[in-house]
Order: C-alpha cells, then sequence, then structure tokens
C-alpha cells in the first residue's frame, strides 16, 4: 500500500459535536431573545449586542496576536459572551460601556486566566458586574415601545430631554424588582411580566423568548435541566413561603420574583455556563441551589435589587470544590446493590 | 427493555452493511500465521517441529500450565518453523508459519462424542472446552476451560449469555445468531451442564430483531430466557451487561463470579458444542469486514491464521488506500499497521477506513462541559482524571478511582474538545503508584 497506516489509541471513533457547535447552539438558542429586544426597545438593542459582539471577537484576537497564540475566535464562545454581556444592559446604554465591558470580559477574566476552560467567573458575569462602577448608567430602564426608539448610530442624550421629549420623567422606569423590594407587588400583569412588556435590560426582559431558548438548549443536550429546575425551584420555593409583601405562601410575589430581572436568562444561559459550573450531576443541583439561595438573600437584603450576577458569581468559585463534594458513587460500592453477595 | 445502566452513547453503529449478508467462507491462504499468544495467559509451545506434516485441527501448540489451550492448524500441510511475525497487539511476536497443502486432511484422532450429552459431567465439559482451544471470542479471549472451572468453583446464580454485540460495524455474533442458533443454544446448554444451572440467559440487543427472533425460536423448548436490551454502546461490556440484566454491580477488581455471575459470549458457546458434537476444535471464526474503504462489506467464516490482506482482497480490496485498519470495533479495538497481520481467535472483525483522515486538535481544550460524565459507565469523572494525569499527578488519578476504567471510549467520542481522554486513562493507569 502507498499509504502509511495511521496507528492511534482508542477510540477511532468521534461524535461529530465540536466546541464551536456546542457554541453555536447557545447562539441559536439566544436568538429569540435578540428579536424580541428590536421588538421591545428598538434596532439600538441589536446595535448594542453587535458592538459586543465585535468587540469580543477583536479583543480575544488582538490577545492572541499579542501573546503569538493561535487565534481562538473560530470556537465561537467570544461571541457568546459578547451577546451575553449585551443582554445584560439597558437599551439607553452607551456603546463605550459595550466596548469596556467587552474588554473586561474576555481579556481580564477569560484570556488573561488562559482562555476558554481556564476562567474561574463567567465572563459576561464578570464584566456586568464591573460595569456597576457607573451605576446610573447601568440602571437607566425604558419602558418598551416609546416613540421615538432612541438612536441607533449615535449615544441617547437625556439632557433637557433631547431624546426623550416629553416623556423624561414618565419613560424611564424602575423595574418590578425596586418595587417588589419594598414588598409592593408591582402594577404590571403577569402576562407583560412573562412576554417581557417592562422595563429592564434588553435581554432579561422577555422570558417566553428566554425559556424558548432555553428549551432548545436543554433539546439539544447542550444544558442538562439540573441548575436551571434547582435556581428557579429554590428560588421560587422561598419566594413563596417568605414574601416580601408580609405574612407567607404568597404565589403572586412567587411569580413577579421568578419573572423579574436576569433571573430566567441567568438560570439557563448563564449559571450553565460549563466552565464555571460544577461537572457532576449532584453538584450542578447544589450550585443551582446555592445559586437561588444567594439571589434571594441578595434581592432581599442587599443594596442592589438584583441578586442574580452576584449570586453566580460566587457560585462560579466554588464550583471546582462542589465537583470535589459531589463525586458520583464508585461502581461496585455501596448502593445496595451487593448486599445478596 | 427496561433493562439497561447508566452512562453510555448512542453512536452510529453502521451495522446495516452486513447485517443482512450471509457468512461466506473465506478460502485459506496458502501460508497461515498462527501467533502461539492468543489468549489471556502463557503463551504455548509448538508441539510439532519444523518440517512435521500436520493435519486439518491437529494440536500445533499447547503449554500444559493452567492459563493457556491448545492452538490447532487451521489446515493440513507442513509446519515450517516459527518466525517473529506481526501480532494484532502491534508487536512482533513468534508466529507457526503453516504451508497449505489445500487437501483439508483432517486430524483422524478428532471425533465427535459419541456418548449421551446427559451423562456429561463438568470435568469432561472442562476437559472438552480446554481441548477444544475455545477462548473468550467477544474480545478478551479468556480461555474457556479456566472461567468455566472458576466458575464452578464459586457458586453461580445467573449464567449470561452475551449476543449484544454493541460495538459500531461488527455483525459478526448477529449473523451467528441469526445463521446457527440451535448450535449456540445446545452449547449454552453444555455451559449450564458444567455449571449445574437450570436456566441462562441471552442478552441480545434490540437493533438485532432477527437474531432475537432466531433465538427465541432455538429456545423455545427450553429453560434459556432471551433478555432484550436497549441499543447502547457498551451494553456489551460485561460489567455493564450484568448491571442491566441483574441489577448488579461487580465491585472494583472483582470478577462476575464474585458476584455469581458467568458471561460467556455466543459464538464460545457454539465453538464449545461444535468440539463436542462434531469433533471440530477453534480452528475457524466469523469476522467481519466493513468500513468506508471496504468496496463490499461482508461477514467472512475465516480460518484462524488468515493474513488481513486475504481477507480484503476477498472483500474486492479497497475503494482508495485506507489510512486506518481497526481489529475490533471502533470504539475499543486497536489500529492495525500491517496488512500481513493474521486473524486470531478474538479478531471479531476487520474495519479499513478511507477519505478524509481524521483530524487531532493540536491543543484540546477542556470547557468543562461534563458531557464525559454523564456518559461514563463507570461513573468517573474523566476531564479531572485527564487533568491530573496530563499534570503527572497519578495518585490523584488513583484517588479518583481511574482503574475502574474499562476504556470503552465513551468520553473520547462525546468530548467537544477532543481531549484524548481514553488515551489519559491509560497513561495514568500505567503510571499508578505501587503501594
Amino acid at each position: 500500500m502507498a499509504k502509511k497506516l495511521l496507528v492511534t489509541s482508542s477510540p477511532h471513533y468521534r461524535s461529530e459535536r465540536t466546541t464551536s457547535k456546542v457554541m453555536l447552539d447557545v447562539i441559536i438558542a439566544m436568538l429569540p431573545i435578540c428579536a424580541m429586544s428590536v421588538v421591545y426597545f428598538g434596532w439600538r438593542a441589536l446595535a448594542l449586542t453587535v458592538v459586543s459582539v465585535a468587540a469580543c471577537i477583536a479583543f480575544e484576537s488582538l490577545f492572541n496576536l499579542i501573546v503569538k497564540k493561535k487565534n481562538t475566535v473560530s470556537d465561537l464562545s467570544a461571541v457568546v459572551t459578547g451577546m451575553l454581556m449585551s443582554f445584560n444592559l439597558p437599551v439607553t446604554a452607551p456603546y463605550w460601556i459595550a466596548v469596556v465591558g467587552s474588554f473586561f470580559a474576555i481579556v481580564v477574566v477569560k484570556m488573561l486566566f488562559g482562555g476558554l476552560g481556564k476562567n474561574f467567573a463567567n465572563p459576561a458575569l464578570a464584566a456586568r458586574a464591573f460595569l456597576f462602577s457607573w451605576p446610573t448608567l447601568m440602571t437607566t430602564f425604558v419602558k418598551p415601545f416609546i416613540t421615538p426608539m432612541l438612536p441607533v448610530f449615535r449615544d441617547p442624550i437625556f439632557v433637557n430631554g433631547a431624546d426623550l421629549p416629553d416623556y423624561i420623567d414618565t419613560v424611564t422606569t424602575a423595574t418590578p424588582l425596586a418595587s417588589l423590594k419594598t414588598g409592593v407587588l408591582p402594577e404590571t400583569g403577569i402576562a407583560d411580566m412573562f412576554f417581557g412588556n417592562i422595563g429592564g435590560c434588553i435581554g432579561e426582559v422577555c422570558t417566553a423568548a428566554i425559556l424558548l431558548g432555553g428549551i432548545y438548549l436543554l433539546l439539544r443536550r447542550v444544558i442538562t435541566w439540573h441548575i436551571p429546575l434547582a435556581y428557579l425551584g429554590t428560588v421560587a420555593l422561598i419566594t413563596f413561603v417568605f414574601p416580601l409583601t408580609g405574612g407567607n405562601f404568597d404565589w403572586q410575589f412567587m411569580v413577579y420574583e421568578l419573572l423579574s430581572g436576569g433571573l430566567v436568562l441567568a438560570s439557563f444561559f448563564m449559571a450553565t455556563d460549563y466552565v464555571t459550573a460544577p461537572v457532576t450531576a449532584r453538584g450542578k443541583l447544589l450550585f443551582g441551589i446555592g445559586c437561588g439561595l444567594l439571589t434571594v438573600f441578595l434581592r432581599y437584603y442587599s443594596g442592589y435589587s438584583e441578586g442574580v450576577s452576584y449570586a453566580i458569581l460566587i457560585m462560579n468559585v466554588l464550583a471546582v470544590p462542589i465537583d470535589k463534594i459531589t463525586k458520583p458513587r464508585r461502581f461496585g460500592i455501596g448502593g445496595g446493590y451487593n448486599d445478596a453477595k | 427493555m427496561a433493562f439497561s445502566f447508566k452512562g453510555g452513547i448512542h453512536p452510529d453503529y453502521n451495522k446495516e452493511r452486513t447485517y443482512a449478508s450471509p457468512i461466506e467462507v473465506l478460502p485459506p491462504t496458502e501460508e497461515m500465521y498462527l501467533p502461539l499468544s492468543q489468549h489471556i495467559g502463557a503463551p504455548c509451545i509448538p508441539t510439532v517441529k519444523p518440517g512435521d506434516s500436520v493435519k486439518m485441527g491437529q494440536i500445533i501448540a499447547d503449554n500444559p500450565v493452567a492459563m493457556a489451550c491448545p492452538i490447532h492448524s487451521p489446515v493440513s500441510g507442513k509446519f515450517k518453523g516459527v518466525v517473529q511475525h506481526w501480532h494484532p497487539s502491534g508487536t512482533r511476536q513468534p508466529t507457526m508459519v503453516i504451508e497449505n497443502d489445500g487437501l483439508d486432511t483432517v486430524d483422524e484422532s478428532l471425533h465427535p462424542y459419541e456418548g449421551d450429552l446427559d451423562d456429561l459431567t463438568p470435568a469432561d465439559i472442562i476437559q472438552f472446552a480446554r481441548e477444544s482451544g475455545t477462548v473468550g471470542m467477544g474480545g478478551a479471549a479468556f480461555p474457556l476451560h479456566v472461567k468455566l472451572k472458576t466458575a464452578l468453583d464459586k457458586k453461580i446464580e445467573t449464567i449470561i449469555i452475551n449476543g449484544s454485540e454493541c460495538e459500531p460495524f461488527i455483525t459478526a455474533d448477529h449473523r451467528a445468531m441469526v445463521e446457527y442458533p440451535s448450535t449456540i443454544v445446545n452449547g449454552v446448554k453444555l455451559i449450564m451442564k458444567c455449571l449445574n444451572k437450570d436456566t441462562a440467559v441471552i442478552a441480545i440487543e434490540s437493533n438485532k430483531p432477527d437474531a432475537i427472533a432466531a433465538m427465541s425460536k432455538a429456545t423455545e423448548d427450553s429453560d434459556i430466557r432471551i433478555c432484550e436490551l436497549p441499543t447502547k454502546y457498551p451494553q456489551g461490556g460485561e460489567k455493564q451487561l450484568i448491571k442491566a440484566i441483574t441489577g448488579r454491580e461487580i465491585p472494583p477488581g472483582k470478577l462476575p463470579m464474585d458476584i455469581g455471575c458467568a458471561v460467556f459470549n455466543v459464538d464460545t458457546c457454539a465453538s464449545l458444542f461444535r468440539y463436542v458434537s462434531k469433533g471440530r476444535p477453534l480452528t475457524k471464526r466469523v469476522c467481519t469486514v466493513s468500513g468506508s474503504a471496504v468496496i463490499r462489506p461482508a461477514n467472512l467464516l475465516v480460518r484462524i491464521g488468515t493474513p488481513y490482506y486475504a481477507l480484503f482482497d476477498y472483500c474486492d480490496g479497497f475503494i482508495e488506500d485506507p489510512y486506518k485498519i481497526i481489529s475490533g470495533g471502533p470504539m475499543m479495538g486497536s489500529a492495525q499497521h500491517a496488512l500481513e497481520t493474521p486473524v486470531v481467535k478474538n479478531t471479531s472483525a476487520l474495519l479499513a477506513f478511507c477519505g478524509d483522515e481524521e483530524s487531532f486538535e493540536e491543543n484540546p481544550t477542556c470547557i468543562r462541559c461534563g458531557k464525559c460524565i454523564e456518559v461514563c459507565p463507570m461513573r468517573l469523572l474523566p476531564t479531572y482524571i485527564y487533568q491530573h494525569a496530563l499534570a503527572e499527578e497519578f495518585a490523584e488519578c488513583k484517588k479518583l478511582n481511574v482503574t475502574d476504567c474499562i476504556e470503552c471510549g465513551c468520553c473520547s467520542y462525546v468530548c467537544p474538545g477532543k481531549l484524548h481522554l481514553v488515551q489519559a486513562m491509560r497513561m495514568a493507569k500505567g503510571n499508578i503508584p505501587k503501594n
């Protein structure tokens, strides 16, 4: 034979699944969220996402160029980070915020720790936490469907109501979370909350779109049910039994808590981030429960009305220790399987 | 269908290429190559001298130690001598060369057992198992008589006959079950008799409905039960099979017998019965020839000692030069580098692949997706073991029970980062500190 035979260690068979295909699935799952952000907040929402993604790709390429490593952007993880980070921005945020956030997410949190797979915290969430150095810019929310829509090719100007004439006082809106924190149910109806007809970050308002993406991820087996269920279940349980509205067992308060802020988005798209979550099944449950406990704690008692990002960031640090204490039962040991013998 | 185990994968099985192909008889070659090492245990020593003429079925090598069984000549002709020749393990090993005279003169000392099968004692059957040269035909090549003897000493509750054949491409056992079910079932009855059991379970994966039908028919009037298992890799792994059928788990370092089970491959049973009923020792076996490079995939009845090229030639050769040839299945088989290598007692398949060569990630990156953990049928943490193995922290690997790894390949198969997980496991196993 002309050709030399390849001799390698078994298995000689590999699945079609690759890192970039997994990331592509995550991107596909986020498209409905992207679409709804445009519906509610106009093209500026998409522009923020595009700027974030472009910045993430640029920073990762640049970093690889500087440290003379093979460019890694083809794994698409930078695109995922960019999209997720932009979802955490209000539509009013200036573009430079998106660029700064991308820099922090990609360069500081990911690449400096060795790139994909090595970062200890979720880059998008860490960037969001960092961007709260500009709290006003991060929390200027507008209601959906404002007219005119905010500009796409420059940053909005709020001084003297330039971009929001007549509406400046009524349109910028507090999120339902702020209201919940004071123990008052928001005036927004539950259907509006579910479909996202509320003020908030561009990617977090439309729970319907997020669930659609989440189901896609579950069906494609990109994520397992453990983290979202444990996370949302824990938050649901505590807010139901101990609502801030006084008394106990308030299902309405529970539903509003679940539909408010970034909880559902985070439980499907951020807490499930492979790199920064445990890998064992029981570990994932524990991680989800931890995220839930911390989220409620922060929402109830911290200075911010939202607690999701800090809850997950804290749990990120515990991912590896959680793996260590949740090793699966060893095959053939315990479990009562061999007691007969 | 309710039976299974946790973990596992569903690869492309690619069995449709050969599952309906009747077993074809491959003519022997002019020279046959018989490695002295064809089973787990001590290699054989030739019992004939160079230049001696040998008959078909004659014992040409044996070893009196317990852990060995004889090798029989697959043809009649002349024993030329022992040479260093390629072995499926990838090394050169002492190999007996038989020049085929083409006459297939059968050794006259061979004859069927003429008495009543019911009169056979366990000791008789164990003796037959040894004389027949039968080893575990599923892949392990464990001498049958040794397994029977140890199983007899321990109390066996369940005899499991493995017809699951879970590796992709391979259809040798499948065809065996379809074409000679009664030979297999009679072999199973011998094993039951040997181990003093009234029943046995024949496990077959659900993707072989015709085999299930044929075996069900052959076992109608017996107490042998057919168990249809879900199609999932590695369903045929001994530990997974026992777990699926009995719910029991073999403790680390223990044998099936320690939890009251004995597992035999279907073709192993057939080989035993052929010796008892027809006086034919193990000199042939069914071998699937398949893979993308093979023009006409087939199931062949091959004489042991036939070089690989004869099998491929019989299947009309290659579409183009293959980049890889595998003995066994794509999940656990071993890559071969010489077409002169002979088929041995446990060669269940020869696969040849052409087209785009497998690509290898230069810097495989773990993204901690946890897929390897989801699929590991031994419930290990492959990604953590991998990291410790690469850092040469072998004591840590041991703490993570790397020694439990059955090298089924599921973790490497699913890994999106294309990490060489199984390879790392093997390396760690070989470097576990002794204490």
